[in-house]
């Protein structure tokens, strides 16, 4: 009889217990109610998900919490681009600008055979780690290190080093431009997608200097500036730049440069073809 | 009711006991498994080591109150492990319920760690330890509070640690998370060193 009473009183204080504490987690989450936006909840089905962090948060729910708050625009994620701006502009009842979609692309062209090494690096494989030992092992101070930190930061799978220098797959490229932040030699650029020349090298060293680090670097001879039709390359601090809003593709650029650092992508079926070389891009596009 | 009596003295050496000497993750082996799994990240660890000290520091009083007020008085003191992990899961809903609602700038830090202390085995063993020793109420509580800090700064130190490895370039075999067990092992021994070896 004992026993039975034993094991009685044990389940009536567990039944006891978890009643209390049913009833208090009841009570607390009426008392405790946070009345949450619901629009948040929308926008984040809507974004991408991927939390690249490309909007410069931590997450696509810091950003949903941000825009409904107002911090932020409609349009701030660049990885969603037009279609989602549009959505997030509709649940939050506004108009949207549609942003220009972007993709990454690494400024450098200079393989390991062709850029010139200081010294043989052997240390931690991180280009910020190597960046600390005198700006990295390349001779050249904007040269990409090629140890893979963007590849690392890349939440897309886009970027992989090939010969020594990192490669955006266009296919992949969302254009968050978590890259652009992660490098520490500042090379990797966001360019409009359909933007159709760039220059691969962003050193800034004077040419008999540039000449002496790397056999693809920018010696300024402004063969470029001088045949572009349109004014859009310039060299500015001994480097060719393109401004974008006056390119117009023609690729003069790419057949007058001398040291064959201007890349030229084509379309093809639609899809992007990045080249190298004019007779390069001819053999991919027959 | 017979607590072990403590001095304030005896009470300020069981808490640095319980940060070295007797730390929850190198010497009692609890809460390994936040300790491995959120360690990645420094900033993380310290998310996780504070709300765990929380945790800990709290249901320290309150697993107190139910066995000495409750348990006891009815003789169910083998049913303790199960009602102190009913009261911590409920405990720390609450805690994340009030968190959420009034301190949000916490509740952002540490929101998502929260919900993976509600059956932390680190939690439930300060609070069975609180009982094992005898300890009154506010010894009780110092106690979950050192273990916490104690847990703190092991997983702190661990993400240091597992931040460096990052960039290691170990044989295939260890990369990963065996290389990170032998770092978890390297760290306990040191912190052996602190109760000293004997044969």
């Amino acid at each position: 009889m004992n026993d039975y009473m034993s094991i009685l009183i044990a389940a009536g204080v567990f039944a006891g217990l978890g009643l209390l504490a049913g009833a208090l987690l009841a009570a607390a989450s009426k008392i405790f109610e946070v009345k949450k936006d619901e629009r948040e909840d929308h926008i984040v089905a809507v974004l991408p998900g991927a939390n690249c962090g490309g909007c410069g948060r931590s997450g696509c729910a810091a950003l949903a919490a941000d825009i409904v708050a107002g911090k932020a625009a409609p349009s701030s994620c660049t990885v969603g681009g037009a279609a989602v701006a549009k959505q997030i502009g509709e649940i939050m009842g506004v108009e949207t600008e549609i942003p220009m979609r972007m993709r990454a692309q690494v400024m450098c062209s200079g393989t390991s055979e062709l850029a010139k090494k200081k010294y043989v690096y052997a240390g931690a494989r991180d280009c910020i780690a190597a960046e600390k030992m005198g700006g990295g092992d390349k001779l050249c101070a904007n040269g990409c290190i090629g140890l893979g930190t963007c590849v690392a930061t890349c939440k897309f799978g886009a970027i992989s080093v090939i010969e020594g220098v990192a490669v955006v797959d266009y296919k992949k490229c969302e254009g968050c431009g978590a890259c652009t932040y992660a490098c520490p030699k500042h090379i990797i650029k966001l360019i409009p997608y359909d933007s159709t020349h760039w220059v691969g090298c962003m050193s800034v060293e004077k040419g008999a200097t540039v000449n002496k680090q790397c056999a693809v670097g920018c010696i300024a001879c402004r063969k470029c500036e001088k045949n572009c039709p349109s004014e859009a390359i310039k060299v500015v601090n001994s480097l060719a730049s393109i401004d974008y809003t006056k390119c117009t593709g023609c690729g003069k650029c790419v057949d007058n440069c001398p040291r064959k650092i201007i890349w030229s992508s084509s379309r093809q079926n639609g899809e992007l073809v990045i080249v190298r070389l004019p007779e390069e891009n001819l053999q991919s596009l027959s | 009711m017979n607590f072990t009596a403590l001095s304030f003295t005896d009470v300020l050496l069981l808490m640095l006991g319980a940060v070295l000497t007797e730390n929850f993750i190198f010497s009692k082996f609890y809460g390994c498994c936040p300790f491995l799994g959120v360690s990645d990240k420094p900033d993380k660890a310290i998310g996780m080591g504070m709300a765990v000290t929380f945790v800990m520091t709290v249901s320290g009083a309150v697993t107190w109150a139910v066995y000495y007020l409750i348990l006891l008085p009815l003789k169910l003191e083998y049913l303790r492990t199960v009602a102190f992990i009913l009261i911590i899961a409920a405990l720390v809903q609450v805690i994340e319920m009030f968190l959420r609602k009034f301190v949000p700038a916490l509740y952002n830090s540490l929101g998502i760690y929260l919900p993976l202390i509600t059956t932390n085995c680190a939690v439930l063993g300060a609070a069975l330890v609180n009982i094992q020793k005898g300890y009154g109420f506010i010894p009780s509580v110092c106690y979950g509070f050192a273990a916490g800090r104690g847990f703190t700064l092991a997983i702190t130190i661990f993400a240091g640690v597992r931040a460096k490895l990052e960039f290691a370039d170990p044989p295939r075999a260890f990369k990963g998370f065996p290389m990170t067990l032998l770092a978890a092992g390297l760290l306990a021994m040191i912190f052996s060193g602190f109760s000293g070896i004997s044969f």
